[in-house]
């Protein structure tokens, strides 16, 4: 016997299912558990604490204030608002802009470049996120690439601000769109169109009739990641956005520089809550199935 | 559905401009990494190697390049010993239980970075009283880390046959020995996928990592971020920006290359799901 000790535990887990799944489980769902399910909690009960104005510390005295602050002040209100109509419309310009491009990779772009495709789509998705919104300072810059483009044409850049977070956000999270739309597309099979065309249906009432109905689900899968991350963001806004205040950017000034972590935590429930919201509404059409 | 070939052209053209779309604002951050004008108006007046020198030469970038490598490292080992056990544990043991995990692994890169990151954040310095530190950075990064490990593995493991672990056990071999010898071989290619791709989502990180990690410590996307609003130092800040996206791109290529499994968009959050 080489390893005698070794083989004893080998045996015994061998002889027992139930330990051998305790031996893979317990660190991965404990990690889970202990660190992540942990810290949400804790997020949703500092909520309901408050912080003490002389020593600056968080204090556990229960009250509702900060989220009927979050909730009732006007200030609040106004950036929640603008914070849904920025990530509503990062996702409806991606959808746009997903849509024909995922349907020429998938359904007429031949099998070599479909592949060439996908990961050119795939690479800058992995291409920092910091980078890409800093890349679009540097487009939208006094003297930028988009002033020499526009100038031509008697095109302005937009400058730093709303438009421009809009329009970074669309640019950062557009693989986001494009991947699961792409993926549904590729799902729908040939021989499905072709009947449609047989049957006497133009291209548009294809589309209509047919692959839109089946892309459903993988087009709300891509609102989900596009609306979600808009919603959470606060860096670009810092980057691009000239003034403009998002959820995200009340969330970070109150960690740091106000250090009220309370009143951040009762601003974080607003994404949460929206997003629970959404995931509730969406939950039926399969969609979470495709993320 | 047959398309006239204007149709096809269009979407032709459509699919060409949004590429041109997506890639020229990277473009542009190389170019101006050569940019002799500081400014970056555009188009370019010289072309120098001086930001690439100063950045080299920064001790600052060196640091932040260093702990950035130590983070992205830590936490991939750790997510690649979280993630396999896991995949392993949901994929063949049935258990009261396994609906609710397999949600929460998923967890972290459905909800947006700064949820992640600001129950963390709360977790350490309010609850737990740990100070900031780039050891808090890597339980974050591992936490969400885990999930691209956690797909590659499963995807795998979903296309591997039983039988070759059983036929181990008749013949007489160990628990240990069987995953020894017969899955981890099988397994490699998905680990080293699902490994490359933790490191290159922990490397990048920013949202999450602004919230958990300590004052004095900074990794590459910090010091770009504390760098950004610096007039003196933007030729620099691009120089660093060129080092993200070449050293994010190319685990990506190689992870891209060696499994099919890696492309699995739930990974991406990916995360962004920086973000």
């Amino acid at each position: 016997m080489p390893r005698p000790k070794a083989n004893k535990v080998s045996a015994l887990l061998h002889r027992s299912p139930r330990l051998r799944l305790a031996g893979l489980i317990t660190a991965p769902a404990g990690w889970l558990v202990l660190v992540y399910i942990a810290a949400l909690a804790a997020l949703l009960i500092t909520a309901f604490w408050t912080v003490d104005t002389f020593t600056g510390k968080v204090s556990t005295d229960w009250t509702t204030e900060n989220v009927v602050t979050v909730l009732t002040d006007p200030v609040y209100q106004r950036i929640t608002l603008r914070t849904l109509w920025i990530a509503i419309a990062v996702t409806l310009i991606d959808l746009v802009l997903a849509l024909p491009m995922a349907f020429f990779i998938a359904k007429v772009a031949s099998a070599r470049w479909q592949k060439l495709l996908v990961v050119a789509v795939l690479m800058p998705l992995w291409a920092s996120y910091l980078v890409k919104a800093y890349a679009w300072r540097n487009v939208l810059a006094d003297g930028g690439l988009l002033e020499w483009l526009g100038a031509p044409i008697g095109l302005e850049s937009p400058g730093y601000g709303e438009t421009a977070v809009i329009l970074t956000l669309s640019y950062i999270w557009l693989p986001f769109m494009i991947l699961p739309i792409y993926a549904g597309f590729d799902r729908v099979p040939d021989s499905l169109l072709e009947a449609s065309s047989d049957l006497g249906a133009k291209p548009l009432t294809t589309v209509r009739l047919v692959v839109f109905p089946l892309l459903v689900p993988s087009i709300i899968a891509g609102t989900i990641f596009t609306f979600s991350l808009s919603l959470g963001d606060y860096i670009t806004a810092q980057i691009v956005g000239g003034t403009t205040q998002m959820l995200g950017t009340v969330v970070y000034a109150n960690v740091g520089a106000a250090n009220n972590l309370p009143f951040a935590a009762a601003v974080s429930l607003v994404p949460i809550a929206i997003i629970t919201l959404y995931l509730f509404i969406v939950r039926r059409t399969g969609a979470l199935n495709s993320l | 559905m047959r398309l006239s070939r204007s149709a096809k052209a269009i979407l032709g053209v459509v699919t060409a401009l949004v590429f041109l779309f997506i890639y020229t604002p990277l473009l542009l951050v190389v170019v101006n990494s050569f940019n002799a004008d500081r400014t970056f108006g555009w188009p370019p007046r010289g072309l120098t190697l001086e930001w690439w020198a100063r950045a080299l030469d920064s001790t600052g970038v060196r640091e932040a390049l260093v702990s950035s490598l130590w983070v992205a490292a830590v936490s991939t080992i750790i997510s690649l010993a979280l993630g396999t056990l896991l995949a392993l544990a949901l994929l063949r043991y049935q258990f009261f239980g396994r609906d609710v995990i397999s949600l929460l692994v998923i967890l972290p890169i459905a909800l947006p970075g700064i949820v992640t990151g600001i129950a963390l954040n709360n977790m350490f310095t309010t609850i737990l009283g740990v100070s900031l530190s780039l050891w808090t950075v890597v339980i974050a990064h591992a936490t969400f880390c885990m999930v691209t490990v956690f797909n590659n593995v499963i995807a795998r493991l979903r296309r591997m046959q039983g039988g070759l672990e059983e036929a181990s056990a008749d013949l007489g071999a160990g628990v240990f020995t069987t995953f020894r010898l017969v899955t981890f071989p099988q397994l490699r290619s998905a680990l080293l996928a699902g490994g490359l791709l933790a490191f290159a989502l922990s490397f990048d990180e920013i949202i999450v990592t602004t919230f958990t990690i300590g004052a004095g410590d900074t990794t590459l996307p910090i010091w770009i971020l504390q760098n950004l609003f610096r007039p003196n130092q933007a030729p620099v800040v691009n120089v660093v920006a060129v080092v993200l996206i070449v050293v994010s791109i190319v685990p990506i290529w190689l992870a891209q290359r060696l499994s099919e499994d890696s492309v699995g968009i739930g990974a991406a959050r990916v995360k962004a799901k920086e973000g």
